[in-house]
Order: structure tokens, then sequence, then C-alpha cells
């Protein structure tokens, strides 16, 4: 049966950006507020579930050819690579420091060697949320 | 600051990821699982050398001083584990290169022993109750995943309620944390056992420990075993023997942990009721082995018979009973890894686990046989192998403070132990031939050499003992004198 | 409010016991995570409920949360996330692979 899903698609394509920006947001704000890699990832997991849902999964695999599995090793290796990063240069494992730098039009910005983990962090729950969700939804 | 601990864990770590990309290319697949594996030996055997020297070693994550960062406590009695750990780790390795199969080989099948490793070792190392658990439940993801792996009927059926258990088991072992905090505000051991020292353990604080103690009971198979034999009998020999040697282990190196450090202020419950619970272990252990007669129910339920005894060692509380128990906690994750290890052999020959099918293999398969021979009184404990000096000790402690019915359980169990792996022996390998070399459905070419390995430590920790009583006697001494460990890690006090 | 929080962690670990102890692998699963929610609720409670304070603070601050406890609890809801996934997805293959999600069907059977 071939359901009719315009509206679902039309929404779809404005609301993800959106999606995307707020879970972007989210990441970021994590280090002072209310947010953080993993709550950033999973927002962002749900944009792509929402993707998967409107359209199918074959046309979606072939606009964002990610192998999901393989994202989780991106992001445990990101991660543990901070972390190896501290050891070199002679801390003990998993330190992190901060700087304000001042960047022309953005003003004085501070830079977080712990945004670095995070980033490990959002990309292994995209890939650990999607990897769950494909896996059950691809053999139906 | 001692980055060296953490290498014993990021090395792993790293590599399963790294196994993540190279997911088609086998070989180079087993060459960095093994490459690893060696590395994070050599280092473990570096930190031994200084513990022994230097004592108890400890680093602070992130620099973040205990009690309010995490921290990871390298004293002899987890090294000692982490060592024998990663042996036991090369072994089943070995073993899988020739049995586990390709199919499993494409499925993450060394990325989850690295990440299994990974979670033994942290529960080992960590210095604070949270990290345990959460290293318990990278141990525990990885070993759903390990006897899901496959997918066949028999492991999908099994690793359901095996999975269910120790969600459950994860709950409960979150309820006492909360319950911990609630009471004592911090959740570093040491931190832990300070305060419980100065504010008295009262009754509630006990009852708190006894509900910890189920926890670990759970996971260790003390008395609540009954998950054990069905789980351990599902996946292949390889994974099989690695959580024989392993998983079990940690809820037991947990219970000495707790019960030592934090906890050892009323030993008249705590300890009484561990000594009982592992009486009650040794003896219906071994009427399951002695029951039993399918190869793998058998050695599953030797699982549990080791498990009761090493706990009732603890439970005497003297340095010698606990010496004894350390030396044969290593010695049975050595000898429980060779025997399953070998018994996966004579499964992986006859192509059955019912030993009543098996018969005369000797004939063909002598250097088999005889190895199984010498794991079997190993694991009885007859001299000199290793078992023995483990359950001399144990019986030394607790004939000297007067705990006669361990000594004579433990004796007991002993003999019905060694009639279940004789069973084996004169089933598998007396009697007829049954089996020509053409019906053998696979082939032992390789998968004796690790079993060769295991039974050489075997034997040289029994004729060797006096060298690796050194070892022993440290580890003991740690767990006997909590104040070591607490000084260790909060050199400054609180 | 902490006899409320009590009474609240009581029905959840009710609630998920009843739903572990059915046959239905499903319900099964709900029922692991509902325990799961007590525990962690548990957790918060028993370190302690403050009013008015925000967990994360300026150094001005009089009262504050303690943020362990929620750090742990992160940690913990992300343990539960992975392996209430994982579990989710072993109940669908083996339902797939045995036919059933009746766990008295569940039972195996005994090899002698």
């Amino acid at each position: 049966m071939k359901v009719n899903d315009v509206i679902l698609q039309t929404v779809t394509k404005i609301v993800v950006f959106i999606i995307f920006t707020f879970a972007f947001y989210l990441f970021f704000a994590g280090h002072h507020d209310t947010g953080g890699g993993f709550i950033g990832g999973l927002m962002a997991a749900s944009a792509l579930v929402l993707l998967y849902l409107s359209y199918d999964i074959d046309t979606i695999s072939k606009a964002i050819p990610i192998n999901y599995r393989t994202l989780i090793g991106v992001g445990v290796s990101v991660s543990m690579l901070t972390g190896l990063g501290s050891i070199l240069l002679g801390f003990p494992f998993l330190s992190h420091t901060f700087e304000y730098v001042d960047f022309p039009f953005f003003g004085e910005i501070e830079l977080a060697t712990s945004v670095l983990f995070e980033f490990g962090v959002l990309f292994t729950v995209v890939g650990g949320t999607l990897t769950i969700i494909l896996s059950i939804s691809e053999d139906v | 600051m001692n980055n060296i601990i953490i290498l014993l864990l990021l090395i792993p770590l790293l590599t399963g990821v790294l196994l993540i990309f190279l997911r088609n290319r086998i070989s180079a697949q087993r060459w960095l699982s093994i490459l690893s594996l060696l590395a994070v030996g050599v280092i473990a055997a570096i930190i031994i050398q200084r513990v022994l020297n230097e004592g108890t070693m400890t680093l602070n994550l992130g620099g973040w001083e205990p009690p309010y960062g995490i921290v990871l406590v390298a004293d002899m009695f987890a090294m000692l584990l982490v060592f024998t750990t990663v042996i036991v780790g090369i072994c089943c390795l070995l073993y899988g290169f020739r049995t586990i199969g390709e199919e499993r080989e494409r499925y993450y099948f060394y990325t989850f022993i690295q990440f299994l490793l990974v979670g033994v070792m942290g529960s080992f190392l960590t210095g604070d109750l949270f990290n345990l658990f959460v290293f318990f439940e990278v141990m525990l993801l990885s070993s759903y995943v390990l006897i899901a792996l496959g997918g066949k009927k028999v492991q999908l059926r099994e690793s359901i309620k095996y999975v269910l258990v120790n969600i459950v088991s994860s709950m409960m072992f979150l309820i006492a944390i909360a319950y911990l905090y609630g009471m004592l505000g911090t959740l570093n051991f040491a931190h832990m056992a300070i305060r419980v020292s100065e504010a008295g353990q009262d009754g509630l604080l006990t009852t708190v420990a006894i509900f910890l103690m189920l926890v670990f009971s759970l996971k260790a198979a003390l008395l609540m075993y009954f998950w054990l034999p069905g789980s351990y009998g599902a996946p292949p020999m390889a994974i099989a023997a690695l959580f024989a040697a392993l998983l079990t282990k940690v809820g037991i190196y947990s219970i000495f942990r707790v019960f030592s450090v934090v906890f050892p202020h009323q030993p008249e419950i705590t300890h009484q009721l561990l000594a009982w619970l592992g009486i009650l272990t040794m003896i219906i252990g071994a009427i399951g082995a002695v029951a039993h007669w399918s190869l793998r129910k058998i050695l599953a339920y030797n699982v549990v018979v080791a498990v009761g005894f090493m706990i009732a060692g603890f439970a005497v509380f003297t340095t010698t009973a606990i010496a004894g128990s350390v030396f044969y906690l290593i010695h049975d994750m050595f000898v429980k890894a060779l025997l399953f290890l070998l018994g996966g052999v004579m499964i992986g020959l006859t192509g059955t686990d019912k030993l009543r099918e098996m018969s005369g293999m000797i004939r063909n398969h002598a250097s088999l046989g005889w190895m199984f021979f010498i794991a079997a009184l190993a694991l009885a404990g007859v001299p000199p192998l290793s078992g023995f000096i483990g359950k001399l000790l144990v019986l030394q402690g607790a004939i000297g403070e007067g705990f006669y019915i361990i000594a004579a359980v433990g004796l007991i169990t002993s003999l019905m132990v060694l009639y279940s792996v004789i069973k084996i022996f004169i089933n598998g390998f007396w009697g007829e031939n049954q089996l020509t070399v053409e019906d053998e459905k696979m082939s032992t070419k390789g998968t004796l050499l690790p079993s060769a390995i295991l039974t050489v430590i075997v034997i040289g920790m029994g004729l060797g003992a006096e060298f690796v009583n050194v070892y022993i006697m440290e580890a003991a001494e740690v767990i006997n004198n909590p104040s070591l460990y607490i000084d260790a890690v909060m050199p400054n006090g609180e | 409010m902490e006899i409320l929080m009590s009474i609240l962690i009581g029905v959840l670990v009710t609630a998920g016991t009843y739903l572990v102890m059915s046959r239905s692998l499903l319900r099964i699963i709900l029922g692991t995570a509902v325990i799961g929610h007590g525990a962690l609720l548990l957790l918060l409670t028993t370190a302690g409920l403050k009013e008015g304070a925000p967990p994360i603070t300026n150094i001005e601050a009089l009262s504050y949360a303690d943020p362990l406890p929620q750090a742990l609890i992160l940690t913990a809801i992300v343990i539960n996330f992975a392996t209430t996934g994982f579990f989710l997805v072993l109940a669908y293959r083996a339902y797939k692979e045995l036919g059933t999600d009746d766990m008295d069907k569940l039972r195996g059977i005994d090899d002698e």
C-alpha cells in the first residue's frame, strides 16, 4: 500500500534544519548550561530518524552515505584521542584546559578542549541510536 | 601521577575501535588484537614489579584529587588479576582464531573481546563504587553481544535470560549505590572506608552492605548461580572459556574489595553470611557437577564450586586464608580457561557434548588426553599442581580459626569435583575408539597451543609456588590491611 | 517532597517488577526500563532534594544542589539507554528466529 505523505515530506524538509540547528545549539551550550554531546547527539539523531521516517531508507542512505557503525568507532576514537593528548603533554589522562581567544568579528570566545571530547560523544550517540533503529527497521 | 596505569585500559579500547574500521581484513584484526594484548601484558608486568618495589600506585584521572575525581588504583591484588586476565585473554584469542569462524570475525568478534577485557580490567583497577558499576556495564554489554553473536537459536534463547538477570542485578547495584551515597556522601572506596570507620558500621549500613553483597553474588554466581549453566553452555567454547575464567571473578573481586576495605567492621554478620553462602554454593555446585552427563554442564557447575570455595576462604578472614583465596582465584582463572578450551576441542572433535557418546579419544589424541588429566588434577587440588597450595592455605586458615565446616565441605566437594572431571576423562578418553580421524568434525591443528601454554602455567604455578608466593602475600597483605589501600588513595587523609 | 518521591519510587519499582514477572518479552523489557527509572529517582532522592537552587550555579549562591548525583544519573541513563536498546534488538531477533515472545516457550529443552 502506497501512502501519500506529501505533507510529512514537505514539513520534514524544513523542520529537519530547525532540529539540526537546535541540536547544534544544545551541543555548544553544554559547556556551561544544560546540553552537551549526549543530548545534542540524541537531537541530531532524531532529525535523521525523521528523515528516514518520511522518506524511505534507500533514498536517505543515498543522500547521507554514512555507515553508522563506523561513526560509533570515529566517535569513541575522537574522545579517547583527546585523553591521549593530555598523556603526551605529561598531564593525567583526560585532563582538559580552556583559553579565551579574541576572534575578529566574533569577539572573545572561550575555546575548551573538552568540546573535542564532546564531539566524540556526539558522533557515538548519533551512530549508536541510528544503528539500533535502522537494524530493526531494515529487515521488516 | 602514573599515566602508565591508564594504558592498560586505553590500549585495548583503542584497538577495539580500530578493529571496527578493519572489519573485512580478518588477518589484520587477528594480529592487532594479539599485539594489543601482548602490549598490555608487558605493561602489566612492569606495573607489578613497580608495585612490588614501591607500593600501591594510583592515578587521578583529569588531575582531580580523590575523593572528588575518578581514581584508578593499582595495588598488587588488582594487578595480579589484570595480568592473569591478559594471559587468559591471549589464550582464548589463540583458540578463537581456529574455531570461531569467519562469520563471527566479520561481525566484530575481536572488537568485543577487547571491550570485554577493558571492562574486566577496569573493574579490577577502579577505586570507586560508581565506576565499578560503569566498568561492570562495559563488561556486561560486551558479554551480551558475545553470547548472542552468531544468532543461533539456543544462543538467542539463553542470552535473553542472561541479559535479563544482569539488567535486574545492575538496577539493584544502582539502588545500593543510591543508599550508600545517601548515607555516606561519597562513593570512593577509601573515602567510604574512612567515613564508615569514623561513624561506625551500624545496622542500617550493614543492611545496605548485605544488599550490595546480593548484587555481587548474582554476578559472581554465589548461590544465585541459576543463570550460569545455561548461558555458559550457549556460546562457542572460546567465548565460554573467557566467560568462565573472567566474568564471575569480577564479582568475587568486588566482594573481596568491598568487604575488606569498606565493610570489615561487622564480620560476625557479613562474613558469617559469606561463609554460609560459600558453603552452600560449594555443595550445590558439586552436586550439579556430579549429576550431569553433559560436558558443558559439568564444566559450568565446576565454575560454581570454585566460586563457593574462594568466598568461603575469604570469609575466614585471616592472612593465611585470604592468601589461599587469592592464590586459588588466580589458579582458577587459568585452570577454568584450560578446561573449557580442552572441552571445546573434545566437543569440536566429536560434535557432541554428551559424555555417553564419546570414548577412546586417547588413541588419536594423546596430548589432549594428558593435558585434560593434568587440568583435572589441578582443579581438584592434587599436589604439586597449582590448585593444591590455594586449597591448603584456605584449609589451614579455616581450621586455625575453627571453621571446621568450611574445611570439611571444601575437602568433600574437592573429591566430588575430582569425580566429575575424571568422569569426563574416563568417558572421553578410555574405552573403544569409535572415532576415526576422518570422522572428526574439526582438526586439532593449532587449537592445542593455547591449552599447552595454560598447562605449563598451571604446572609452573604449582612447582614455582615459592616464587609466586611473594606476589600473593603482598596482595593478601593489602586485603588484610585496608589502611594500606586507604593511605595510597588518600595520602593526606580526608 | 521526599515522601512523595519515595511513594513514586515504590510505585515505579512495583510496576516494573510486575512487568518483569509477565510472560511477554516486550513487557519484560518495559519493566526493566521502569525499574531503572525508579532506581535513578532513588539516587536523586537519597542524595538530598533541595528546593529553589539550580544544579549549575555561580560561586555566589548560598545553597546549591549536589552536582555529583546528577552526573551519576546521567551516566546511568546512558548505560540504561544502551542496554535497553540492545535488549530490544535482541528480543526482536529472538522473536524472528524462535517465532515466539512467550517466556514459557523460551524455557528450552533439557538436553538429557
